[in-house]
């Protein structure tokens, strides 16, 4: 088995006017998605899933749909950043510094091309790198006993929590309050209910699903309730679109720089496209000659975040798949969707479904493709998107949402539970505790739990056995130091500011 | 103070959640760790994060006014409204209904929220209705007969 033979089954997959239209489609959706401010990859994902599985894909063709909205979310979420300074998703908020500024001295469309660009290089060669790094640390995934599983799952909530997030103790908590709610419903190993409170509805665990629409989509609602979608009047001016040859030329090496930095930065579970493109700003930053121009719209300072989340993108689905650990919000609902269509992420994956792996890296290829056309020669479309009034928009995704998860489960209490959740999403927002680890927390925590015991099981109760391999203390010491970092570089990670 | 309040309530939930784990019956075939002990864990460095909190509160959030609040207080009993009525009413009604309620709530616009939420109630009825090929119900069922 060779790459180029795997290629060709992919492609094969790719290629059916079937898959090839879902993939477009979830181009220019995604692309919609991530322009809107307040909508981004996680939550349009999220929205989107439900409908999947009543429009009645097959497991490749929901993850092709579903990677080319996350794909174009990212690519769209520049958009908003640049446009009205406002970043259409997380990630895209290091693109508001440069981007905006630039906007402002009258060169939005150069900023835009530039970022699209910015946006393919990055998306392109980390899916090359998906490419060819998956498959082997598939097979270094193999050597993984339940010890090694739980270190990694240690290590997935201890990044999240250490470098991508302000405050290590609301991130933990949120952990906590996911892998609570995953301990909810039958034990597995010994078929008996916990914290149920005798609730019927309980007994099977809460869907996570309905956890995640209503943490992702349902508090977005909330939350513009509370702003009443204030201003999002496009502030700069859009002229005609033409291609900034000079500038794309001039800042190829960033490009390059910046991808290597958020594909390792994506890598990392937990860590995600925010670190990638906050590092690629960063590191841009520091390493020029003058940087007197970063934060008054220096074309490098569009380039390097916006090749840095893009790459980020693309490398956060490297253990998504192999390892079954999402390393960015978006992944962690690209595993509930895999984990509802009853595929299991992991190395064995890559030898049982090569047509969902090989089929989803070769859409992806061509979704890069299709996004470059929709991103630079058509972007001014997109750009209308943005004046789609909030008061139209968020009731749409409140009932898309609603619709969604009752056409999945076809239950009123999910409903209220999804309305709780929603609830929570907003709450835990105000007080600044990330969401995504509890989604994660949700998701991996009967995994979590079950490679304890089995380890518990298989070293007979003892404890050091989670310590007894090369492959997890390597890991264990990543986590420490994943949730410490953030302690001793804290004065050097100051996020900057635009100087306009 | 928001951060020490909600410290407390942590700390008391996990409490709460560690004791109920205790609670938990250990069969009589287990593994050695049993359904107990990953809860409890859970439970400890709940109550850790908590006494964080409490000690080391973060800035106040800005919390909106009591208007807003009840804004968002309707908003949640409109899609309670809404869970509870999507069968009996049928789905262009209480769909058309909760759009509105959404749509003005944002905006306070009534006959663009009107508007917003009957195209929707309409248009995504004929989308999963014909499209999707969900089987909902248009209309309260007693008039579909």
């Amino acid at each position: 088995m060779d790459i180029f033979a795997n290629l060709a089954i992919g492609f094969d997959v790719a290629l059916s006017p079937f898959t090839l239209a879902l993939a477009v489609a979830g181009c220019i959706l995604g692309t919609m998605i991530g322009s809107l401010p307040g909508l981004g990859p996680s939550n349009g994902v999220a929205i989107l899933i439900p409908l999947t599985f009543s429009f009645g894909l097959d497991a490749t063709q929901a993850l092709v749909l579903m990677t080319s909205v996350y794909y174009g979310a990212m690519y769209g979420g520049r958009i908003s950043s640049i446009l009205l300074n406002i970043p259409g998703d997380e990630p895209a908020m290091m693109t508001c510094l440069d981007g905006y500024p630039m906007a402002k001295a009258g060169r939005a469309g150069d900023a835009l091309v530039l970022s699209g660009v910015a946006s393919f290089v990055g998306a392109l060669l980390a899916t090359v790198g998906l490419m060819l790094l998956a498959p082997l640390l598939a097979s270094v995934a193999y050597q993984f006993g339940p010890a090694e599983y739980f270190a990694l799952y240690m290590l997935a909530f201890a990044t999240l929590g250490g470098i991508g997030s302000n405050n290590q103790a609301k991130a933990a908590l949120a952990v906590c309050i996911g892998l609570g709610i995953a301990t909810i419903g039958v034990d597995a190993s010994t078929g008996m209910t916990r914290f149920t409170g005798d609730n019927m509805h309980l007994f099977d665990g809460i869907d996570f699903l309905v956890a995640i629409v209503g943490l992702f989509a349902v508090s977005e609602v909330l939350v513009f309730i509370e702003s009443h979608g204030k201003d999002s009047a496009i502030g700069v001016k859009l002229e005609k679109v033409r291609i900034p040859w000079g500038d794309i030329v001039r800042t190829k090496w960033t490009m390059l720089k910046a991808t290597a930095i958020g594909f390792i930065a994506g890598l990392l579970p937990g860590a995600g496209a925010s670190l990638g493109s906050f590092l690629a700003y960063m590191q841009e930053k520091s390493s020029v000659r003058d940087n007197s121009q970063f934060g008054k719209g220096d074309p490098r300072g569009i380039a390097a975040p916006e090749a840095g989340n893009n790459a980020a993108a693309g490398g956060a689905l490297v253990p998504m798949l192999t390892l079954g650990v999402p390393g960015s919000g978006t992944t962690a609902v690209l595993l509930a969707l895999l984990m509802t269509l009853n595929i299991t992420p992991g190395p064995t994956l890559f030898n049982d479904r090569p047509e969902v792996v090989w089929g989803l890296i070769a859409s992806l290829l061509i979704a890069n493709v299709v996004l470059l056309v929709l991103n630079v020669p058509m972007v001014k479309m997109f750009s209308r998107v943005l004046q789609v009034s909030p008061a139209i928009l968020l009731p749409g995704v409140t009932l898309v949402a609603f619709v969604g998860i009752y056409s999945l489960t076809g239950s009123y209490f999910d409903l209220l539970l999804m309305i709780g959740f929603g609830v929570l999403g907003y709450l835990l927002r105000k007080m600044d505790i990330p969401s995504v680890p509890v989604i994660l927390g949700i998701l991996l925590g009967g995994h979590m739990e079950v490679n304890l015991r089995r380890a518990m099981v298989l070293s007979d109760g003892d404890w050091t056995y989670l310590f007894s391999s090369g492959i997890s203390v390597g890991l264990w010491i990543a986590a420490v130091l994943g949730f410490l970092a953030p302690f001793i570089l804290r004065g050097k990670l100051k996020p900057p500011t635009q100087s306009s | 103070m928001t951060d020490r309040i909600t410290g407390l309530i942590v700390v008391v939930l996990a409490l709460a959640y560690f004791a109920s784990a205790t609670q938990l019956q250990e069969p009589f075939f287990s593994d050695p760790l049993g359904p107990k002990a990953f809860p409890m864990m859970i439970a400890s460095v709940a109550v850790i994060c908590g006494l964080v909190m409490i000690m080391k509160p973060d800035q106040e959030p800005e919390w909106p006014g009591l208007t807003t609040f009840m804004h968002i207080g309707i908003a949640v009993v409109a899609l309670v409204f809404y869970a509870y009525t999507l069968k009996p009413l049928g789905f262009l009604v209480s769909t058309a209904i909760a759009g509105t309620a959404v749509s003005y709530l944002i905006e306070a616009r009534a006959k663009n929220a009107v508007v917003t939420g009957v195209i929707f109630s309409g248009g995504l009825f004929l989308i999963f209705k014909f499209i999707f090929g969900l089987s909902l119900f248009a209309l309260p069922r007693w008039l579909m007969g």
